[in-house]
């Protein structure tokens, strides 16, 4: 019987010719990744069970990015104990201060990820490498330090819902609206153990920035992974940040697929998030005129430099509201520069925005832009549940960077063309 | 293990089971002292060593923070029932040593307060307040090796020693 994508990596990875949904298999990894908030319960575990060394330090990255720059004294302590672990283990890959940037973004930037490749960390939000071919997926601190001592995982082989897309996309939609459409259709555990894969004719106008949106919130569908096919798009992001060589998968052509989604990019409008679910999704007109107190525009799901230059195109020439703080949080140092290079720094701070530092800052609520009671944050971030980012009252609209960027001008939920 | 049910709803993340503004610790305690702090504030004054959380589909999704079934464990919980786990929670419960078991109908039917009674290894819940008993899913062998070796690392230190 043919293999998904998934199923494909899977098998290369346990030696395996065939598997097949629900098998229990050990597989190989070719990446361990952690951040400042869960690597330490891991180095915690490891040295509990006398776990003293690493399968290979150049195949794990550390990445302090959720609390830093540090915040408080606990999350300095916890930055030095995995720095010092880093050091101890020989772990080179470890991203603090000047060279940090959220995991998500910055670990593709960096080459750490190739098509085919199996890749574990412990952050929900790894299945965001998919939109490069390979399979990602996020887990918990002990599965990192079983990962990072074995080098191995334990993977329950996913089925797969299958999306087929097509058509285009109208003015000022984009990968977010897909995704969150998405959700809105099947539910937060709607591809809940199972991997979503992409196919059709309009994948080859999704960007790589669009396509790293998709992927990051599968997991807010409840999915394992999501994957894109790897082609002329992914390539060429490839290029200048890959050396090794790499085997990119297909799906076979009679791979088997719980169901097939069709989405025509055409019909898609923008949308938000409505609290407290990423699948309560509604077009952003049902909440037009709903007064915002922050806009964020940034993080791991829309902190490219894609997502800067669309919130530019609607910030040029207009100011942030008043009555609004916005906060622009490019997701790496180097999707910094170039859009420092780009001029869009300048913009967004003459528009009356905030620049922040790479990290992931306000969207789990930890440090930069943290809500108080009773806020309303329109965010290009990827969760809107309750506290989340700051008072159990406060309430966060998911949307695009297009969305948050109109709502900021307008200091209420607006569609773009509105303030255009 | 036997006591009390805190029952909660459908799609329960971990989020509200332990808010980020508590990522910052990792001692058991200390995460413990702010279990479902966002859903349920009277939780902690109020749990017993031993009661059960009781919840409907996708329990503990969102985050792949082990702080929260931490935070769960270290309250007293004796084990956690639900309609369906989402897969990183599932996960990480089972590597940790929390016991969870899924049992749609017992999700459906138990309410806050009843009085339980778990047979773990046989996947038996008795509800004693009305007297009804249900079967929860069994775990595949090999996930029930590594439950039987206390977690995740217990059994690969176990083989490293071996």
């Amino acid at each position: 019987m043919g293999m998904t994508m998934t199923q494909k990596i899977l098998a290369r990875h346990c030696g395996a010719d065939q598997v097949s949904a629900g098998d229990l298999i050990n597989a190989d990894l070719d990446l361990v990744m952690g951040s400042d908030v869960t690597t330490p319960i891991a180095i915690q575990a490891m040295e509990k069970y006398g776990l003293d060394r690493v399968f290979d330090p150049d195949k794990i990255v550390l990445v302090m990015d959720h609390f830093c720059p540090n915040k408080d004294l606990q999350a300095a302590r916890n930055c030095a104990r995995v720095r010092g672990f880093a050091n101890k283990m020989g772990i080179s890959s470890f991203y603090d201060g000047g060279r940090m940037g959220i995991e998500h973004a910055l670990l593709p930037e960096q080459g750490f990820v190739a098509p085919g490749e199996l890749i574990i960390g412990a952050d929900s939000h790894t299945c965001t490498y998919g939109a490069l071919g390979a399979l990602s997926t996020g887990i918990g601190s002990t599965d990192m330090a079983a990962g990072m001592f074995s080098g191995k995982s334990w993977f329950r082989v996913p089925a797969s819902l299958r999306v087929n897309l097509t058509g285009r996309f109208p003015d000022y939609v984009g990968g977010k609206d897909l995704i969150l459409s998405l959700i809105g259709m099947i539910g937060v555990d709607g591809a809940r153990y199972k991997s979503i894969e992409f196919t059709g004719e309009a994948i080859s106008r999704i960007s790589i920035d669009d396509r790293f949106a998709i992927c990051n919130m599968a997991i807010e569908a409840g999915a394992k992974n999501a994957i894109f096919p790897v082609d002329q798009i992914t390539l060429d992001y490839l290029a200048g940040r890959i050396s090794r060589p790499f085997t990119p998968v297909t799906a076979d052509p009679d791979a088997n697929y719980v169901c097939t989604i069709d989405m025509d990019l055409s019909q898609l409008r923008p949308v938000v998030a409505a609290p407290h679910l990423p699948s309560n999704v509604k077009p952003v007109e049902q909440y037009a005129g709903l007064k915002v107190d922050q806009v964020v525009i940034g993080c791991c799901t829309n902190g490219h430099i894609s997502d800067l230059r669309q919130a530019a195109s609607i910030l040029e020439g207009q100011h942030v509201s008043p009555h609004t703080r916005c906060l622009i949080i490019p997701a790496t140092q180097e999707i910094y520069l170039q859009a420092m290079a780009e001029g869009l720094l300048e913009l967004f701070v003459r528009s009356g925005a905030t620049v922040s530092m790479p990290t992931c800052g306000p969207c789990n609520g930890g440090h930069v832009g943290v809500l108080s009671d009773g806020e309303r944050c329109v965010s290009t971030t990827n969760r809107n549940f309750v506290g989340r980012m700051g008072a159990k009252d406060s309430e966060i609209y998911l949307a695009s960077p297009a969305v948050a960027a109109a709502s900021a001008v307008a200091g209420a939920i607006a569609a773009p063309g509105e303030v255009m | 293990m036997a006591g009390i049910v805190f029952k909660y709803q459908d799609s329960v993340d971990t989020d509200v089971i332990l808010p980020a503004r508590y990522l910052a610790l990792f001692q058991e305690k200390d995460l413990a002292a702010h279990c479902m702090e966002d859903l349920d504030a009277n939780f902690v004054s109020k749990v017993q060593p031993g009661d059960f959380i009781v919840a409907g589909e996708n329990f503990g999704c969102g985050s792949s923070r082990e702080h929260a079934p931490i935070a769960i464990k270290a309250s007293g919980i004796s084990c956690v029932i639900a309609a369906s786990f989402a897969r990183i929670f599932y996960r990480n419960a089972i590597n940790i040593g929390l016991p969870i078991l899924e049992c749609p109908e017992a999700a459906a039917e138990i309410q806050a307060g009843d009085q339980l009674e778990v047979d773990l290894n046989a996947g038996i819940i008795r509800n004693l307040t009305w007297n009804r008993t249900y079967q929860a899913g069994a775990f595949p062998p090999f996930i029930r090796e590594m439950i039987d070796a206390g977690g995740l690392l217990p059994q690969l230190a176990a083989q490293k020693d071996n």
